[in-house]
């Protein structure tokens, strides 16, 4: 049996890495480009996005579960508070990047660095996440209980 | 140690729950653990704020470059009086309601949701605390969103125990964030007049510009609306009974102590020392819509609490009436208006959270919070019931109360302006709260117990005194509105402070 919307799915198989590595590229490029944490993980999470739409609901709990997508969360905002409060107790005040490394230019590069890696793992993590919420959503009020 | 305390101290005291909020989050499943961390890092940013309060009390203002940019570019915290003593009583509302929410909680939220609940206690907490400490009128907005998100969230958790909560966050949700909406359109026009975002530097800069600017009338206009959502001031206070009401008990001890009150304070900050009274609406049209509305909201929030037959309902439509009080002392624009309200509200803030940790107590004891099922019991929860009217006592003004401080300040404001209309009303409404405090009373100690309890599951269980822990932070708030009614040196001492330094900047 063939399986159906195979056009779709030929395409998703081919958008889907690409829309990856292009996220990766506006995360990490954006010292010198446009882009940043919060554009590229809107990007990373269209790919994904995109794989549950076209592979469902099922697959898409296979590639990450939700536990998962709530520790990326968390984990994206702590490493942003963690980086700012790191140049606290190195000498600097909250998120002042300049103690990070030797010199302060190299310091900042590694905060800024840091702090957008934060940003684009929450959001993209939470986009996914509130799409999850409204794909998968059941309903535990009944219609009576209201 | 002390100098780089006073240098971090005013980040600290935010990011302490702010990290720690996250932190929970991620590693920790057991509610019980989680509640440690939150009391332990309540603590230290409770110390953080009253260390600060300490330095301030002279007069002095701490600044805090974010990042090592100085303002106005970057951001920048600033402590005065004014945010120091916010910092203090938000800090402080969340330590007791810390203190008290570890059984509450575990009673009235189910095993799966309780380590969420204190992790949006924090993040609430971090907010409001957020909204006092900065002088960035963007971070504001942000913060006032962190913390609002937070309360919905709080509130929500009231579902479990009865659905109606989650309609009620659900509205509180969308008034919310029309309010937050509308604050953010008026600092985007202050930000496209001037180009900073700074409020000290707003101020210099506004004042430069010339009289009669329509956009700065329409940002003054948008702040004010914004924040009088987020305050529930009315008529746009319909949102905050079903959200105190529904909200679990430790939620409501927390948000009626401190989340209107940062509004306030917010509302102060804007209508004083960034526009100014003689700038953009300035201070007669203020004078015309505030103090009207205030009133109104005062007797028709004392009217529905005296025929309301929900105890939390009662003391959240009594909110409403309250924070009427807080707003006349505003609305009078004067020296000893501004002393009174921030005195009021001051003790409103520890006689509202006794008075609703007093309620908590009883929820945790019987599902069912109608005035019909309280009667008699003072007899079986005497401890609790006699902290209850301790609170009571000062939220209708008696004296020896903190609450008698703040309504004499109040009415001689008042006086001083020769509005004897606004007094009239200061003294009809204290009449109206002795109405509905005594409805309550009244069932607890004077009616008979009825047999069987509608609705509670443990009506064969006899009802007992509330655990040590939550009767501990209950009689701690109860105290306290009594010892600031004697001994007023902190709140009064702090007021002037803040009152002259708000009269300074208004010329």
């Amino acid at each position: 049996m063939t399986p159906r919307h195979l056009v779709l799915r030929a395409v998703a198989v081919l958008l889907a890495p690409a829309i990856l590595l292009f996220a990766l590229y506006v995360q990490f490029h954006a010292d010198y480009s446009p882009g940043g944490g919060f554009q590229a993980g809107v990007v990373f999470a269209a790919s994904l996005i995109l794989h549950a739409l076209i592979f469902g609901a099922g697959a898409a709990r296979n590639l990450i579960a939700m536990e998962h997508l709530r520790r990326a969360m968390a984990a994206g905002v702590l490493l942003y508070g963690l980086t700012g409060a790191a140049g606290m107790t190195l000498g600097g005040v909250f998120l002042d990047y300049a103690p990070l490394a030797q010199s302060a230019q190299a310091g900042r590069h590694v905060g800024v660095f840091l702090v957008e890696l934060g940003v684009g793992i929450t959001v993209a993590a939470t986009i996914v996440a509130i799409f999850r919420a409204f794909s998968e959503h059941r309903q535990d009020i009944g219609q009576e209980d209201w | 140690m002390s100098e780089t305390l006073a240098l971090h101290a005013p980040a600290l005291v935010i990011l302490l729950p702010l990290l720690t909020a996250p932190l929970c989050f991620l590693f920790s499943r057991a509610a019980n653990g989680v509640w440690a961390t939150a009391l332990l890092v309540s603590l230290l940013s409770f110390l953080c704020a009253a260390f600060l309060l300490e330095k301030t009390f002279d007069g002095r203002v701490l600044s805090y470059h974010f990042g090592g940019f100085p303002p106005p570019l970057g951001i920048e915290y600033r402590i005065d009086m004014m945010s120091a003593l916010m910092l203090l009583i938000v800090a402080g509302a969340s330590l007791l309601g810390l203190l008290f929410a570890r059984r509450s909680v575990a009673r009235e939220l189910p095993a799966a949701r309780q380590s969420a609940f204190y992790v949006c206690y924090l993040l609430c907490a971090s907010g409001l605390l957020g909204v006092a400490a900065t002088n960035d009128a963007f971070n504001m907005f942000v913060f006032l969103e962190i913390s609002s998100l937070a309360a919905y969230a709080l509130i929500a958790l009231g579902g479990d125990r009865d659905r109606r909560a989650l309609s009620a966050a659900y509205n509180y949700l969308i008034m919310g964030t029309i309010g937050a909406t509308f604050f953010v359109i008026g600092v985007f026009f202050l930000y496209a007049a001037t180009g900073t975002l700074n409020m000290t530097d707003l101020a210099d800069r506004l004042h430069a510009l010339p009289v009669g600017s329509r956009s700065l009338y329409a940002a003054e206009a948008f702040i004010i609306v914004g924040l009088a959502l987020k305050i529930a001031l009315f008529p746009l206070h319909v949102w905050l009974p079903n959200a105190y009401a529904f909200a679990p008990s430790a939620a409501t001890v927390f948000l009626s102590a401190a989340a209107a009150k940062v509004a306030i304070y917010a509302l102060v900050r804007f209508l004083f020392s960034v526009f100014g009274l003689d700038f953009a609406i300035g201070g007669e049209t203020l004078n015309a819509v505030i103090l009207p509305t205030a009133m109104i909201g005062m007797i028709i929030g004392s009217f529905s609490a005296i025929f309301a037959r929900h105890a939390k309902r009662i003391f959240a439509y009594s909110s409403i009436a309250q924070l009427g009080y807080m707003m006349l002392g505003i609305g009078l624009e004067s020296r000893e208006g501004l002393e009174a309200s921030f005195v009021y509200l001051f003790n409103h803030a520890l006689a509202k959270s006794a008075i609703f940790m007093a309620l908590g107590c009883i929820a945790y004891q019987q599902a069912s919070m109608k005035l019909s099922d309280l009667h008699g019991i003072a007899r079986d929860m005497p401890w609790t019931m006699a902290a209850f009217t301790i609170a009571a006592l000062s939220l209708i003004g008696a004296p020896l109360t903190g609450g008698f401080i703040g309504k004499w300040l109040l009415m001689d404001a008042a006086l001083a302006q020769g509005f004897w209309l606004i007094a009239l009303v200061i003294a009809a409404v204290s009449l109206m709260a002795v109405l509905y405090v005594w409805r309550v009373i009244e069932a607890a100690y004077l009616k008979a117990p009825t047999g069987r309890r509608r609705g509670a599951p443990r009506a064969e269980a006899p009802r007992r005194e509330a655990p040590f822990s939550m009767l501990l932070p209950l009689w701690i708030a109860a105290l306290l509105s009594v010892y600031f009614g004697v001994d007023t040196r902190l709140p009064v001492g702090a007021a002037e402070i803040i009152a002259d330094s708000l009269e300074a900047a208004g010329q």
